[in-house]
């Protein structure tokens, strides 16, 4: 039978945007150590609602690790200290009894705060919609191997594709920089015959919209590695330069 | 919906002044200045040279007239460009996170985040006071004029040796270069990989052999800058 637990808690809670916010302490007790953190969290909810008091808000979807909705700091790490691992697929089992654990949302000016845990993300999808596109009819999925694509291009292509979106790069950058989800997207597209149509117009303008959505610049820390759930490396963001310099002189 | 412009290649400036541009620009100013260190450090180890060895070097040097102007000014500019961008990027991190984590801490590797990683712009700033004093004292500090010459092939030449030598004698000469240049080693563990990453020249094969390359070379150039002041402090007559 699984243990249980009691973990202290110290969550950010802020009612609004424009609120001020603060850590709260909560104590749960009895956790079983076979919940998710989500799950404690939802627990902690219930006991909240039970009181009539306000339940902590924070993003999560899919709960499997693949949707990339879910993104908190957990004790200092985003999505907590589990490598390769969305904090919906954290594991109380990795605590030990009595553990206290601070739970912040991710922190960047392009990232506004919604309501405690909340924060909106959309920055990341119009960075996407500058240049994260491919524009040409690529037909139905094609037979296997029926595109000439070098394996080594495929799997590299395959790995940056992997990017869930979640902004945990961001959040535990620190310079708050976007540029591994840029660096994924702009990497994933240009290792394949069908986005390189926009090649030169997209890292330009995927990069232009990174700035402008106020994300700080890179200063090659590797922290967004450390983090990525999706271990995406930081390759990315070479490849990224990469494809700026050749559009500039390419 | 706007339509989209079909080609839309940024100007020199503005690609400049890119968070791309900015990270090229800081990384080849910096090889620039890496380069110069290295250098710079060969040309003090010739200190232990026979005879004449240090001083002559010093002297050709100055007499490549032109020459050493040319790299001296662009070197200025090197620093001048590689130190705004460096604020710059400090004071953009400063907005694009207003509020900072209570609790905060790294997730270790494969990420590369390191004291040296994390005090590029303290490091860079010592070393620029540093320059300025090193200068001072050194390249603009006293000369034939004021009797340190000697005579190399009945000619007139500086005797820098003895002005280091003297210099050198003084703790506070001795130990501050010997500080300043522990930190060198620290800008240059971090500086030199993350130059080359920042010219995109990095792969997922070649990071973490680089990442090695960089520390034993940030070792080597610190060391073979500390061993002249203490040399001089603790064994020289």
């Amino acid at each position: 039978m699984a243990q249980t637990m009691t973990i202290h808690l110290k969550v950010w809670r802020q009612s609004g945007p424009d609120a001020k916010g603060k850590l709260v302490d909560y104590t749960l007790e009895n956790l079983n150590e076979d919940m998710s953190f989500l799950e404690a969290l939802d627990v902690l909810n219930e006991e909240l609602i039970k009181k009539g008091e306000d339940p902590v808000e924070f993003d999560n979807d899919c709960r499997e690790g693949i949707c990339g909705s879910c993104g908190l700091m957990v004790g200092g790490i985003a999505h907590g200290p589990m490598k390769a691992t969305a904090v919906c697929q954290l594991h109380m089992r990795h605590y030990k009894d009595g553990d206290t654990i601070v739970v912040e949302p991710f922190r960047a000016t392009a990232f506004p705060i919604i309501k405690d845990l909340v924060v909106d993300r959309s920055a990341f999808d119009r960075i996407i919609a500058a240049g994260g596109y491919v524009s040409v009819d690529t037909g139905g999925a094609p037979d296997a191997n029926s595109l000439p694509i070098p394996k080594e291009h495929v799997d590299e292509a395959f790995d940056f594709a992997t990017c869930i979106g979640c902004g945990a790069c961001v959040a535990s950058c620190p310079n708050a920089s976007a540029s591994l989800f840029t660096g994924a997207k702009v990497a994933h597209l240009a290792h394949l015959p069908q986005g390189r149509i926009e090649r030169k117009e997209r890292v330009v303008r995927m990069v232009d919209q990174m700035k402008a959505e106020g994300f700080g610049d890179c200063s090659n820390h590797g922290e967004c590695e450390a983090v990525c759930p999706k271990q995406i490396s930081i390759a990315a963001i070479a490849k990224m330069r990469r494809e700026y310099l050749r559009a500039l002189f390419g | 919906m706007a339509p989209r412009i079909k080609h839309d290649k940024p100007g020199l400036w503005s690609a400049l002044a890119s968070p791309i541009g900015k990270k090229v620009l800081t990384g080849i100013t910096g090889f620039a200045w890496a380069g110069f260190v290295i250098l710079h450090m060969a040309g003090n180890l010739s200190y232990f040279g026979a005879g004449e060895a240090y001083n002559e070097y010093a002297h050709k040097l100055l007499s490549t007239g032109p020459l050493l102007y040319a790299v001296e000014i662009v070197l200025l500019i090197c620093l001048v460009i590689h130190a705004i961008l460096g604020v710059n990027i400090y004071l953009g991190k400063r907005r694009a996170r207003k509020q900072g984590y209570d609790a905060y801490r790294s997730a270790g590797r494969p990420g590369l985040q390191s004291p040296s990683s994390r005090t590029m712009l303290l490091t860079g700033v010592v070393l620029l006071v540093f320059l300025v004093i090193h200068l001072k004292s050194f390249k603009f500090g006293p000369g034939i004029a004021e009797g340190y010459s000697l005579l190399v092939d009945g000619e007139p030449i500086r005797d820098l040796k003895r002005l280091v030598t003297e210099k050198f004698q003084h703790p506070i000469y001795a130990f501050g270069y010997t500080g300043v240049m522990v930190l060198l080693g620290f800008h240059l563990r971090h500086g030199v990989w993350s130059a080359l990453q920042s010219l995109g020249a990095m792969n997922r094969r070649l990071t973490p052999l680089i990442y090695g390359i960089a520390a034993l070379l940030a070792v080597g150039i610190a060391a073979g800058f500390v061993v002249l002041p203490l040399y001089i402090y603790f064994f020289a007559p």
